[in-house]
Formats: C-alpha cells, structure tokens, sequence
C-alpha cells in the first residue's frame, strides 16, 4: 500500500494535532467529533431549557405577566427544534460517534471526514434557526409542526426552512456514516448477532433517519415554496389541502419520535445487564422488538391528526395499527426487568437513571396508549394531556437514557470517575422534580387545558403553579450535573480503572480509560466471553 | 506525486500479523488525516442558506444583500466540491483507499441515492394524495362534501386542464402538456443515455479507452439535451399554455416533480462530464473506478425517477 507515501505527511497518531483549529475544526477522530457532538448537545440543552423556563413562568399563574402571546409561542416553538434537533438526537449522534467504533472494534467511523462535516453544519444550522429570534418580526411561533397556513404567516419561515434542511443534511449523513460503520468496519468475528444492543438500536435508527430525513425536506420546502413562489400544495383555493402538510410532516415525524428513543433502549439495554450483573433477557428478541417497532413507526402517522376530519376507516387503522406498537414495547420493558430479577444488582447513577426511565416511560407509554384511542383522543387532543404525555416519554425517557449513558461512559471517555454523591444528588433531584413538573400535566390536560397558551382560566391555576415549581427546580437540578461533568472531566483525584464497572462487559472496556486517540487501529481477536452477547447462539 | 498539504495524504495502519480471522478481509485499516474541507463545507452551506432566506424576504422590489451572500456562498460551494474532491482523488490515485475504504464509499453512495428516492418520494406521494383525495374531496366527493356545498358548489372537480388548478381556478385557464411530444421524446433520450453509459461502463471493465470516451460522451450530450428540451417545455407551457407555478396544485405539482427531476439531471450531467475529464486524464483502472459507477448508479437513478414522472405526471 502507500505505507511509503505516508512517512512525509503529519502524523496525528500518538498525540494531538498541533492546533486548537486543527483538532477541533477539522479533526477525522470519532471520540473528538463525538465530543464537539455531546457539547453541543449540552449547550442546545441549556439553551433550549431556558425557553422552558420562560414558558414555566409565563404559565406560573394565569394572566399575562411576563411576556407577551407572540413571543411566548416562539418560545413553545423553539423550545421544541431546539431540544429534538439540536439536544436529544445530536446527543444520540455523539454517544454513537463516541461509543459504536469502540464497540464493534473498529478504529473510527467509516467515512471520517463526513463525519466531521454532518456535526460542523449543527452550529451554522442553529445559528440560522436562533438567529430568527433577533430579527424583525421575530422568530416561528406556529409550532415546531410548522401546521400550514399557520405558518406561511411568519416572515422568518425562509430561515427556518433552510435551518431544517441543513439539519436534515447533517442527519442523512451522520446516518448513512453509522449505517456503513456498522455494516463495513465490525472487527472479525463480531457478529451482527454479538453486536451489543446500543449497536442494534442505532443502525435501525439511521435506517429511519435516512428513511424521513428527506420526506420533511420535501414538506418544508413545499412550505417554501407555497409562501415565496405561489404554489398551492396546502391551498384548498388551487387544488391542495393543509391536512396534506400533516401527513407528509408526520410520515416523517413518527419515525422521528423513535429516532428520539431507540438509541434510549440500547443504552438502557447496556446499563441493566451491567448493574444486574446479568446478560440481557432475551436478547435476540430485544433486537427484533427495536426492527418491529421501526418498521410500525411507517404505519401509524396519522394518529397525530385523529382530530382533522380522516374518513372513519382511517382514524380506525391507524388506531389499530398504533396500538400494535405497545407488543414490541412491552416485550422490551419486560425484558429489561427479567434482566434485573435475580441479579446482584447495584445503583449507581447510571442504573438509577436507567431504572427511573424503564417505570417513567412505560407511563409514558400508558398515556400514549390511552391517545391512540380514536374517541379518546377526540378529547386529549391538544391538550396539556398530550404535553405529559410525550414529556414523559421523551424526558424522562429519551433524556434519562442520555444522562445514564454519560454517567456510564465518562470515566471511559475522561478517565476520571465523576463523584458518586453529586451524581445522585443530580438523580434525585431530577426523578422528584421531573414528576412534580410533568405529572400534574395529565390532570391539566384531562380537564380540558388546551397546549401552546400564554394564558388559561383560573380553575387550572393550582396545578398550573405546581408543574411550575417542579420546572423551575428541574431545570436548577440540571445544573448540578454540569457541575458533576465538569468536576468528573477535569477535577476528579479518582482514576477509573479499563472495566470501569464491576460487571461491564463488551468491547469498550477493553481499551484503556481514558480511551486513547486512537483505539483498535489493529482488529482485536474477538474471545466471545468478553462481550455481552457473545454467546448468544450457543 | 508532490508533497500533499497537511489535509491531504492517507495514514495507512498496517495489519498486526497476528491472528488468523483478521488477514482474512483487513488488510489494513484507513483512517484520513484531518482536512479543512469538511469545515469549508459547512460554512458555505451556512452562506448559501443565510443568503438565500434573506433574498427571499427582501422587501419587494429590492434584493438586499441576500443575493449577494448568496452567490458568494455558490461560489463557495462550487470551490469546496472542486478542493475537496480533488484532495479525495490524489489520495485515490496514491493508492490509500483499500477495498474496505471502497465498500464504504459504496454503502454512502447506495444509501445517498435512497435518501433522494424518499426525497422524491414526499413529492409523489403529495401528487398522489391531492389527485386521490384533495381535489375530489373538493368537488364533493366522499368526505368533502360540506366544504363542497358551503365553499364551492360550482366546482367539478377534475384533473388537469378542467380542474388541475382548485376551485379558485388559480392562475386562470391552462392547458398541459402533452405526454407524447417532448416528454416521449426525453424518456427515449434518458433510456438511451441509460444504455449509452452502460455501454461506456463495460468498455471501462475492458480496457477500451477510446470507446468509453465516446459512449460517457454521448450520455453527457444526451443529459445536456434532456435539459434543453425540458428548459423548452417550461418556455412553451409559460408561454403557450398558460401553465405556471400558479396554476393551482397542477401546476405546483407538475412544476416542483418536473424541475427537482430536472436539477437532478443537471447535476448527474456535470458529474458525468467530471467523470468524462477523469477518464481522459486516466484516473480509473479497469477494477478501480468507483467514482464512475457512483454516477453511474446515480444517472439510473434520475432515469427511475423520469420513468415514475413520464406514467404520473404527464400520461395519467
């Protein structure tokens, strides 16, 4: 090969590249660009928290106290981007850059230099879309559904439009990277039934990304078009009908909502077998579940729009259909406690996120169910039942999972174990805090409080003011898992050992903690007995 | 080869000797060295976006500096696939890129194409739905009945020339264009650019250099006359037909499948000329040419999608 040809040019091997430019802006290491992901996820957390905050305290009582309609609807519909696309998936995307070469073996991402371009174009992409805000005539304040004609009102539709679909570039990309990183890179004798199921859930995912990704760029650029060049798609003057926007816009936005948790149920599949001291229950079935609730995720769209006048036979199998998903999800739940029943089991904060998430979301899947039912529905619709609903779901549980996966893998990224107290601290703040918030939500919703109002009738004022105190408190609690990242990344005196738990098993606690620059660079002999699921078939 | 720049060149890990499963497929690992292009790429993307969402909501009459930004950000795009390429096909051609390097570029290419077939896909689909459901709803049918009655009673719902542009009759009276003039003529034009760069594929897998610059030249004349025509057929149904972007869902349906279908073969006919240069420069060997089967697949592609628009869009 060209081993000749090399010895002129730098060599980044053992060490980093020379400058702060070079590492960061144009590095082709997955742990890097991982990390430039998972901080980025953090600072969109934060950001898009603090929208939150603004909602809670508008809402704290009723009446308008602190900001004005408009500007509290371009909080609720900012509050939302910012946390599915710029928080939780770019999340996702960092721990499965950070995590998926260290554990199929290989020795980075397959197509490195795209890598570093699907995360580079996040920043510009919300900068675009945060930039709205500053501008005359403010920022989108229909929703993050973007529901037509709403939405053509809003001169910063353009921005938004382009924002998505420099998001949605970036999400192609990074997917089609995981996919070709899975399939071409496994080490020898890794399997596709040996893959750890984080592994799983991921190449799934990014067969929906790529499966979606590009049906919202065709609806948001039907939007585009349909507001700056005089088309008629969603204009039932000419021929088109704004239901369409809804079905086009949810045929990608189910699949996007299990892009939100399937990653969640790998990380959750890793952290129980490891404090359970068990290997996963039924692992081949956990695998199967993720591919049924995937392939489900393609027919259930339209239960996001029961509400809009579908012909009966619609609302019906959409029903249906919707409900089929709580087989697969269930197998899953269930799984995960047949994995901790008779295991030595221990909480450390990652478990204890992990626990916290398999009883939180399956609420969430509980009330999810109950707005499956078409005549329930009917009533739920745009209320605050619906908000509970997919805060349960995609908090505490697509949230939880993330901050159990960054408890369980820092010390293999940093090197340094965060400190166990403040960890916990950090856990129960938020377990307590995130029921306070979200729970009283159900009540508000079944009595009839609809969503996206600065402003309500005083009989939801009690709860109203109680789902405000535990946001408020919610949010302080997430600053005490800044300050246990930051104490664990640079502070912690406490070196973590290459297993790091007592009952970790796979590939990625082979390696060294911190795990050096470069790992695998020669394919590890795969011994089946190190991995998690390495005896899957015998 | 000279001496690459810092962003350019492969470092090749070399195989540990030890172990039988792994020489079995890993010859070695491919890691890139660090490039500048990625990062290039992103904030012309940024500049092209920002400037065309400021254009767009430029006061009327006026452009603002949108237009501006806009151009400089297509500048830079051009330049960064230009540099960036450019930096793929020396490491190419200094032979860094193994066979698992290959399969990867691969899978991207096969999973990019099926990100454009779900792309195309959210238009299909919105012309099935406004011509299943939308428009004869409209006209009373089944669930439209009340919006029937108390909006538009008048309305007799019906595709194309009596009916394509809603009850509103936007745009005013059209008509289409007819699927066995020009649209026959392209579909005859795409199938044969189909077998023309198949022909050139094989001569590429046989050596013949002289041939494959012939058949990859005449599916570039034969893509660059799709365009001709097609840029033809956009003046007449302006013109002629009374048929514009205004015209109700037809002519936003028939407009939006019809001109992403067009700048997709815009840009496979560019790609096809790049590769048309690469060939005559002796950039592929009869087992490496990886960057002429992308295009490749990618011009079958356009042509699938020509065939669903050709059924769809101007015979039904």
């Amino acid at each position: 090969m060209s081993h000749a040809a090399t010895h002129d040019q730098h060599d980044d091997h053992h060490g980093a590249p020379k400058n702060f430019f070079q590492r960061w802006c144009m590095s082709t290491n997955h742990k890097d660009i991982g990390t430039l992901y998972l901080i980025f996820a953090l600072t969109m957390f934060f950001i898009g928290g603090s929208f939150a905050m603004v909602i809670r305290a508008e809402l704290f009582k009723p009446g308008l106290q602190l900001v004005q309609p408009y500007f509290f609807n371009e909080m609720t519909t900012m509050h939302a981007l910012v946390m599915i696309f710029g928080a939780i998936m770019p999340a996702f995307v960092g721990l499965g850059n950070w995590m998926i070469p260290l554990m199929v073996g290989a020795p980075d991402m397959a197509l490195p230099r795209m890598n570093n371009l699907s995360f580079w174009i996040l920043p510009f992409a919300f900068t675009l879309l945060l930039s709205t805000l500053f501008m005359p005539g403010g920022g989108p304040a229909g929703g993050w559904t973007m529901y037509p004609p709403l939405s053509l009102q809003s001169d910063s539709l353009a921005y938004v439009v382009f924002a998505i679909h420099l998001m949605g570039i970036s999400s192609i990309m990074g997917a089609i990277n995981i996919i070709a990183t899975i399939l071409n890179m496994r080490a020898p004798g890794m399997d596709l039934l040996k893959m750890p199921v984080f592994v799983w859930s991921w190449l799934i995912t990014a067969f929906l990304l790529i499966a979606v990704m590009p049906v919202l760029a065709g609806a948001v650029t039907m939007l585009l078009t349909d507001k700056y060049f005089g088309t008629n798609f969603f204009n039932p003057g000419g021929g088109g009908d704004p239901v369409l926007y809804q079905h086009i816009f949810w045929f990608f936005g189910h699949p996007e909502v299990y892009i939100m948790i399937l990653p969640a149920f790998g990380i959750i599949s890793e952290v129980i077998p490891t404090f359970a001291r068990k290997p996963i229950f039924g692992y081949k079935a956990m695998v199967f579940a993720i591919a049924s609730i995937a392939f489900l995720s393609f027919i259930v769209w339209a239960h996001h729009m029961f509400a809009v006048g579908l012909p009966l036979g619609a609302d019906i199998f959409f029903m249906y259909a919707t409900m089929l998903i709580a087989v697969p999800t269930g197998v899953k739940v269930f799984n995960w406690v047949a994995t901790m029943w008779g295991g030595s089991m221990t909480f450390e904060t990652p478990m204890l996120f992990a626990v916290a998430f398999v009883i939180l979301f399956t609420i969430g899947g509980f009330s999810g169910l109950m707005l499956a039912l078409v005549p329930a529905d009917f009533q739920y619709q745009d209320t605050y039942f619906v908000v509970a609903h997919f805060h349960y779901v995609l908090v505490t549980g697509a949230l939880f999972a993330i901050i159990s996966a960054t408890y369980y893998w820092l010390p293999k990224w940093s090197g340094r174990m965060y400190s166990e107290f403040w960890g916990k601290v950090h856990f129960w703040n938020s377990v307590v805090w995130v029921n306070v918030l979200f729970f009283p939500q159900h009540f508000l919703g079944l009595a009839g409080m609809p969503r996206r109002i600065p402003d309500y009738n005083v009989a939801f004022a009690n709860f109203n003011m109680i789902s405000s105190i535990g946001g408020f408190l919610f949010g302080a609690s997430q600053l005490i898992f800044l300050g246990v990242l930051i104490h664990g990344v640079f502070f912690s005196k406490k070196k973590a050992t290459d297993r790091v738990w007592e009952g970790a098993k796979g590939l990625e606690w082979t390696v060294p903690s911190p795990a050096p620059h470069h790992t695998f660079e020669v394919p590890p002999v795969i011994h089946d007995e190190e991995l998690a699921h390495g005896n899957v078939n015998a | 080869m000279k001496s690459p720049g810092c962003y350019l060149g492969a470092k090749v890990i070399k195989r540990s000797p030890r172990g039988l499963i792994m020489s079995q497929q890993h010859d070695a690992y491919f890691v890139p060295v660090a490039s500048y292009w990625p990062f290039v790429a992103a904030v012309v993307m940024f500049t092209t976006m920002f400037g065309a969402a400021h254009w767009l909501n430029a006061a009327p009459g006026e452009t603002g500096f949108g237009k501006t930004v806009w151009l400089v950000g297509m500048v830079g795009v051009l330049a960064m696939f230009f540099g960036w390429f450019r930096s793929v096909i020396r490491e190419s051609l200094a032979g860094s890129y193994n066979h698992q390097v290959d399969t990867s570029f691969r899978m991207g290419m096969m999973w990019f194409i099926f990100s454009e077939v779900m792309f195309f896909g959210a238009f299909f689909g919105a012309l099935f739905y406004i011509r299943m459901f939308s428009v004869p709803w409209l006209g009373g049918e089944g669930h439209g009945v009340l919006t029937h009655q108390f909006l538009w009673n008048d309305y007799a719902a019906s595709w194309g020339a009596n009916g394509g542009n809603g009850p509103q009759h936007l745009g005013g009276a059209f008509r289409t264009v007819p699927a066995w003039g020009l649209p026959l003529l392209n579909t005859l034009i795409l199938l044969s650019s189909s077998v023309t760069v198949t022909i050139a594929h094989h001569a590429l897998r046989a050596g013949h250099r002289g041939k494959i610059l012939l058949f990859l030249g005449l599916t570039v004349l034969l893509g660059a006359l799709f365009v001709n025509f097609q840029a033809h057929e956009y003046i007449e149904a302006y013109h002629e037909l009374n048929l514009t972007l205004h015209s109700g869902v037809y002519g936003s349906t028939f407009f939006l499948l019809t001109g992403f279908h067009g700048l997709h073969v815009t840009l496979g006919t560019i790609m096809l000329a790049v590769i048309w240069f690469r060939v005559l420069k002796g950039h592929f060997s009869k087992e490496h040419h990886f960057g002429f089967e992308a295009v490749a697949w990618y011009w079958h592609f356009v042509d699938v999608v020509w065939l669903g628009l050709f059924l769809f869009v101007y015979i039904l």
